[in-house]
């Protein structure tokens, strides 16, 4: 008598198991996402290593990656553009990556470190570096990293009243928020004419200029903390449930969230510090990840490809269409995150998710 | 019992207008020069054209007027969104309306030439209008919780912060003059200023003092309240207005300022209890006693030079707002 058409069709998950008895669940629209996306990042960051007042062919610059190029070409594609697009891959996937843990531990898709006052955080550090010691580049970065990580652990204190609970986190995040951008405003009026300009620069978040010092210590802190978040992810996924589900099925709460925030804090603020506050993306690349790959879970890695794709998409679009380092990056991801954000909220307002 | 309520009630409200009052001389008094109380007197009364006299008349008079009308403006803006959100943590700044008022005053200097205050409180309100809306449709109307709200405007907040960096890097002469200006600050009063925003804030007050015990129904709920005969769509659409008013006039006098429409109605809340035909008026005239408190204060840590209100105000009143959130169960809210 049913009409199989209306049950929902068996999800395809597959295990993965091995000779030993391990076993491993394999979503398979969620590997395929994966690999698609990151499929897209790299495509996009040859063409974009290919964007410029020297633009090259696909195909030049594939061979000139390979080692077959004319000097003139490594010059431009090993020493100019790929450091660059390197930064960008990278800041973009720690962005993905830290936003889908912030969203998954404060429950809302909104919940995300450049709404909660980290990019607020990390300006004030880079900003007393630029104003008041007119530092290097490096400097900048350095403040950047110290003023994040300090505004991470205190909001983290300050939320804690036996345990860390997602809305006040959320509102604390908003209270630091409000107040340091004060700060920063202030910090604005100290700043001679230059100096205001350079942090208005830094604030936006571009990927201008950036070399291989950039890309050194950002991939040393991805190789220690990916890791660490990635191991994170099952606990996160059973923390979706509610604490006492988790708990419940053998997770240590406490002891997964301050891990992952820590580890996600310490992420977003090497991310700032190798290319500023972008803003958007570690709010949009979770949701779109998770929209693509249709699985529940904080889904970090697909979420981190989607960081990655989202932001040299956003670069090469500034590229092409306003010419060679007219706008930083930043403008083209706020302006894009602005309208995301407005759909979202017309839409998640009505199944009462925001 | 209730009329022994009514009249201390009476006489706190008193002794908040005398605070009000001597605030107002000490912010005239006090600064990198400072004046005798007499010579403030004086200088206010029998004009002679004395140093002193014109620091008064020029400077610091119109400074702590437009104190006066701002603080009112905001603490009563402030009042009036806590009722109608039923959201102990509404504020001008939070949900994002200051900053929308800001990025419409600077997409008026940038494209259209706006220079005086005149034309860009305009803009202003048309600012503060369309983000108050925003943020309320999308934290999701009626049911919004604090905690949709809050975020609902601070990601407006950051989607404008965006626009005006992205503005202040094309134009650099626009950044010079805007980043002084988005720091929220009293120290450029003039009294043409003060004089242009007083009918918009006399209306927003007038406004929302008339909707007070329509919004004493609202706290009861939709449903209680219009079996009580509150006309409830007319009551939002005039708190509405009347937070827009104040709010556009405000910020278009001395940019946007965060935490004082946050601060003040709590504290008030505290002495007077929920009757908002009470807490609008000593909200009226609490905040002010901060925001030039604040004045103040920022004068004198910083001397010679000093610190935006704007500053003081949000470094104030940041702990605050977070005392708030951890002392309160805000999820049921």
């Amino acid at each position: 008598m049913s009409t199989p058409t209306k049950t929902s069709p068996r999800p395809a998950v597959k295990a993965l198991r091995t000779a030993g008895g391990l076993s491993v669940r394999l979503h398979l629209r969620a590997v395929l996402t994966g690999v698609l996306l990151l499929v897209v990042a790299l495509a996009a960051g040859v063409l974009l290593i290919g964007t410029g007042d020297f633009p090259m062919s696909f195909g030049d610059v594939l061979t000139t990656l390979g080692g077959g190029g004319n000097p003139g070409q490594e010059l431009i594609v090993n020493d100019l553009r790929l450091p660059r697009v390197l930064v960008a891959l990278l800041v973009g996937a720690c962005f993905g990556l830290a936003g889908a843990v912030f969203q998954t531990i404060t429950r809302n898709p909104l919940g995300s470190p450049d709404v909660l006052g980290f990019a607020q955080g990390s300006s004030v550090g880079a900003l007393l570096v630029i104003v008041y010691l007119q530092g290097s580049t490096v400097a900048i970065a350095m403040g950047a990293v110290a003023g994040g990580v300090v505004t991470g652990v205190a909001i983290f204190l300050l939320a804690w009243k036996r345990g860390v609970h997602g809305y006040r986190f959320v509102l604390v995040g908003i209270g630091a928020s409000a107040m340091l951008y004060a700060i920063v405003l202030y910090l604005m009026t100290k700043a001679n004419i230059v100096e205001a300009t350079r942090a208005t620069t830094w604030m936006t978040g571009s990927l201008s200029g950036r070399d291989w010092d950039q890309v050194w210590p950002l991939a040393a802190v991805c190789v220690i903390l990916v890791p660490v978040i990635l191991l994170c992810g099952r606990p996160l996924a059973m923390l979706e449930m509610g604490d006492d589900s988790a708990a419940a099925l053998g997770v240590s709460t406490g002891r997964v969230r301050i891990l992952a925030l820590l580890a996600a804090v310490v992420l977003v603020a090497s991310a700032t510090a190798a290319a500023g506050p972008i803003a958007f993306v570690a709010l949009t690349a979770p949701q779109l990840a998770r929209r693509l790959t249709r699985t529940t879970g904080p889904n970090l890695l697909p979420a981190a490809l989607m960081g990655a794709v989202l932001l040299v998409l956003a670069d090469l679009a500034s590229q092409r269409i306003f010419g060679a380092d007219q706008v930083p990056v930043g403008v083209v991801t706020g302006v894009l995150g602005g309208g995301y954000l407005l759909w979202l909220l017309a839409n998640e307002r009505k199944a009462g998710r925001v | 019992m209730p009329r022994r309520r009514q009249a201390t009630r009476s006489a706190g409200l008193l002794v908040a207008l005398c605070v009000l009052g001597a605030i107002a001389v000490l912010g005239i008094a006090v600064g990198s020069k400072q004046i005798p109380l007499g010579d403030v007197w004086h200088g206010i009364t029998h004009y002679s054209g004395t140093d002193t006299d014109v620091i008064i008349r020029d400077v610091r008079l119109p400074r702590t007027l437009l104190g006066l009308l701002a603080g009112a403006a905001l603490g009563l803006a402030g009042a009036v969104m806590q009722a109608l959100t039923r959201n102990p943590l509404a504020d001008p700044g939070v949900l994002g309306i200051n900053a929308g008022a800001s990025a419409a005053v600077v997409s008026g200097i940038t494209f259209f030439g706006v220079t005086s205050l005149t034309s860009y409180v305009w803009f202003a309100f048309v600012g503060a209008a369309v983000v108050s809306a925003a943020v309320y449709i999308l934290g999701g109307t009626r049911n919004a919780t604090p905690v949709r709200l809050a975020l609902a405007g601070t990601a407006l907040t950051a989607v404008l912060t965006g626009y005006l960096n992205a503005v202040n890097l094309m134009n650099t002469a626009s950044l010079d003059k805007m980043r002084f200006w988005t720091v929220g600050s009293l120290a450029s009063a003039t009294m043409p200023t003060v004089e242009r925003i007083v009918p918009f804030i006399a209306v927003g007050v007038v406004l929302a003092l008339l909707v007070a015990r329509p919004l004493n129904a609202v706290a009861l709920g939709d449903d209680q309240a219009r079996a009580l005969g509150a006309k409830l769509t007319r009551t939002r659409v005039a708190a509405m207005a009347a937070v827009t008013l104040l709010c556009g006039a405000a910020t278009a006098a001395c940019g946007p300022i965060v935490y004082v429409g946050l601060m003040v109605p709590h504290a008030v809340r505290a002495i007077t209890g929920p009757d908002m035909r009470w807490i609008l008026p000593y909200s009226a005239v609490l905040s002010p006693v901060l925001l030039l408190g604040a004045d103040i204060l920022g004068r004198v840590v910083a001397r010679p030079g000093e610190l935006q209100v704007g500053i003081v105000t949000a470094v104030i009143g940041g702990p605050v707002f977070i005392h708030l959130v951890r002392r309160r169960k805000m999820a049921q809210l």
